[in-house]
């Protein structure tokens, strides 16, 4: 019953977007693996791991969305989420390599022995099994976000300051993760994975799958912040967005709705930083930079905010954007990025994804569908309610 | 159910709210009777918007009791909790969610359980809809049901909160200032809509507009400088001779 009305939840841009995706997840892999290499329509293994990163990307713009677009609250720290996710994966492709390292200790990693130390600390136990690494790629943003979301909401942190102690929490954690005794590499952060699952991580099959896998947690993503937004709770969500206090006197506990999403969203995030670090092959503590979850909210901001896909198509255009840069003009990228965010601010407020119902004449506010009725038909109503 | 009915729906006992020793409201003694819909006016400062800000959980009092139905002491309690309690406040600037249609206005509002796992699993059911029609239809907003709010006129803005409160179906409703920036014909149209309303609950308005208040027929609480100056009908009251110095005769 539940995934029936999920189902039906959904509205026309989501369908679009998770019909592209699944003719993706299958296109590219096949092209890269059953195409020879001087084929004209090959895919090389790179193309596959980067389209890979830009979907981790896209999901993570996903959950800054759900916060920020429906929500109201501006994170500038989901990178902590998304690179803690990626620690949990970075730690389970850590004990795979076992006995393979430099220093051949088959349960210390590397720099552990480098470190003189002489067993394993008690929270890299169970690391070792996927299952559970995947548990905590989801618990442990979740946990945190719960606790911080727990304090701030309650005291009622709101704006620009909950935004600032977003900021400072991913810096603490960049500080902390960058001390060698905190127990997670230092500096160079966990690398020189082998294998996942006992797949050679390096193959062109295992990218694929890995690929692929993202592809899967996209769609995932898509489906539930979407039952998420259109559900009475999104609709809470949208009501606290622009009027909280109201929102209060109408006898909501305002605080109890914002901690769920933010924690559901965190936990999202978490996901998209585990998929990213089998297929770049490395996490470091600069993933918790703050730079980079201001580069999310950009992302989401160009491609529309409150609109789910927005953030999708705006964190693959801008990551798109990124690699043509960093290759061909390299010292400008940062100010192009900056330009892109100033730009969109003034000329297009609703993003790349909001000109596109404008361009038809129909100009969608920012809000979700009605109740109970056809996708044709809330075009038409607010479209009128727009004149 | 056997439970008697309440003396005073509301009952206030020598609330005083201190603001760095400004007194907003001082010693303020009033009491609301079942199915009573009261009128409060006062010159401005004189502690109307502060006495409601109280009731509703916005504002604790420095000192003085504040009781619901008699037993609950709503200095006590959070907005969230006063609202529960079926205690509906109108703004006076009317607030309504701009980005969402008249009708999932009224949906938000409408009685139902509070807690995000109710309302991620709700679905509208016939008879929530009907009740919104119901309502829709009471504050005169039919033809725009599928509107954005944010689109409505000031006046069919001030209706839809008030049809909100309808909709929340509380024992109490706090309404500032219904017929600011009204027309005449809204203003007497939103008299109407009170009076309808008020056969059902209490009602408490506060009030600017003279010939609003006279629209009302109903007793008149004067307040003056955070207490209660004068009470009776709006003859008796505009009778006072104080009343005519700190306010009518003006």
């Amino acid at each position: 019953m539940i995934s029936g009305r999920l189902v039906r939840g959904l509205e026309g841009r989501v369908y679009i977007a998770l019909a592209a995706l699944a003719v993706v997840a299958v296109l590219l892999p096949v092209l890269n693996l059953a195409l020879p290499e001087d084929s004209a329509f090959h895919v090389s293994s790179y193309a596959v791991t980067l389209a890979g990163k830009y979907l981790c990307y896209a999901l993570l713009a996903l959950s800054v969305d759900l916060v920020w677009g429906y929500c109201g609250i501006l994170s500038l720290g989901h990178g902590a989420f998304f690179a803690l996710g990626g620690y949990a994966m970075g730690m389970y492709l850590m004990r795979q390599i076992g006995a393979r390292g430099v220093y051949g200790n088959p349960d210390l990693p590397d720099f552990m022995v480098f470190l003189n130390w002489k067993e394993l600390p008690w929270y890299w136990y169970g690391f070792d099994q996927l299952w559970f690494a995947c548990l905590m790629v989801v618990m442990v943003p979740g946990m945190l976000a719960f606790v911080f979301g727990w304090f701030a909401f309650r005291s009622r942190v709101t704006g620009v300051y909950l935004s600032i102690i977003t900021q400072a929490l991913t810096f603490a954690l960049l500080l902390s993760f960058f001390r060698n005794d905190f127990g997670f590499g230092g500096n160079n952060g966990l690398t020189d994975f082998k294998d996942i699952l006992g797949f050679n991580i390096q193959t062109d099959e295992t990218r694929s799958g890995l690929f692929v896998a993202s592809a899967m947690a996209m769609a995932l993503g898509l489906i539930v912040a979407s039952f998420v937004v259109r559900s009475k709770l999104g609709k809470v969500l949208v009501a606290l967005r622009d009027a909280e206090s109201r929102t209060r006197f109408l006898g909501y506990r305002v605080e109890r709705y914002k901690l769920f999403v933010w924690t559901l969203s965190a936990c999202m995030a978490g996901v998209a930083g585990g998929l990213y670090v089998p297929q770049v092959g490395i996490i470091n503590p600069g993933e918790f930079a703050p730079a980079n979850s201001i580069e999310v909210v950009i992302w989401v901001a160009v491609g529309g905010r409150g609109l789910l896909v927005g953030s999708v198509v705006g964190a693959i255009l801008v990551n798109f954007a990124k690699t043509w840069f960093t290759g061909a003009l390299p010292e400008f990228w940062l100010f192009a990025l900056g330009g892109l965010f100033i730009a969109v601010t003034l000329f297009m407020p609703r993003g790349v994804l909001g000109l596109v119902p404008s361009l038809r004449g129909k100009i969608r506010p920012l809000r979700l569908p009605g109740i109970g009725k056809g996708t044709s038909s809330t075009v038409e109503s607010p479209a009128k309610a727009g004149e | 159910m056997n439970a008697p009915a309440p003396r005073a729906v509301l009952y206030l006992d020598g609330v005083t709210v201190s603001f760095d020793g400004f007194r907003a409201l001082n010693s303020l003694s009033l009491v609301i009777e079942p199915g009573e819909m009261r009128a409060i006016i006062g010159p401005n400062g004189a502690g109307k918007t502060t006495m409601m800000d109280v009731v509703t959980g916005r504002t604790r009092p420095t000192s003085g009791r504040v009781l619901f139905e008699d037993t609950v002491d709503l200095t006590r309690l959070d907005e969230v909790a006063i609202a529960s309690l079926g205690i509906g406040r109108k703004f006076q600037t009317p607030t309504v969610f701009q980005s969402h249609t008249v009708a999932d206005n009224l949906e938000l509002a409408l009685k139902a359980p509070r807690g995000a796992i109710a309302t991620l699993f709700h679905k509208l059911a016939g008879e929530e809809r009907d009740r919104i029609d119901e309502i829709l239809a009471t504050v005169r907003l039919s033809d725009r049901r599928d509107n954005l709010a944010g689109g409505l006129s000031h006046g069919q803005k001030q209706w839809l909160e008030i049809g909100m409160l309808l909709a929340q179906e509380p024992k109490l409703m706090l309404v500032d200032e219904p017929a600011a920036g009204m027309t005449d014909s809204e203003t007497e149209q939103t008299a109407d809509l009170l009076r309808e309303i008020a056969k059902t609950r209490s009602v408490v308005v506060v009030e600017h507009d003279m010939t609003f208040v006279r629209n009302l027929g109903v007793r008149v609480t004067v307040l003056h400088e955070g207490s209660v100056l004068a009470e009776g009908s709006l003859d008796h009251v505009s009778a006072d001779p104080r009343v005519i110095e700190v306010y009518l005769g003006r």
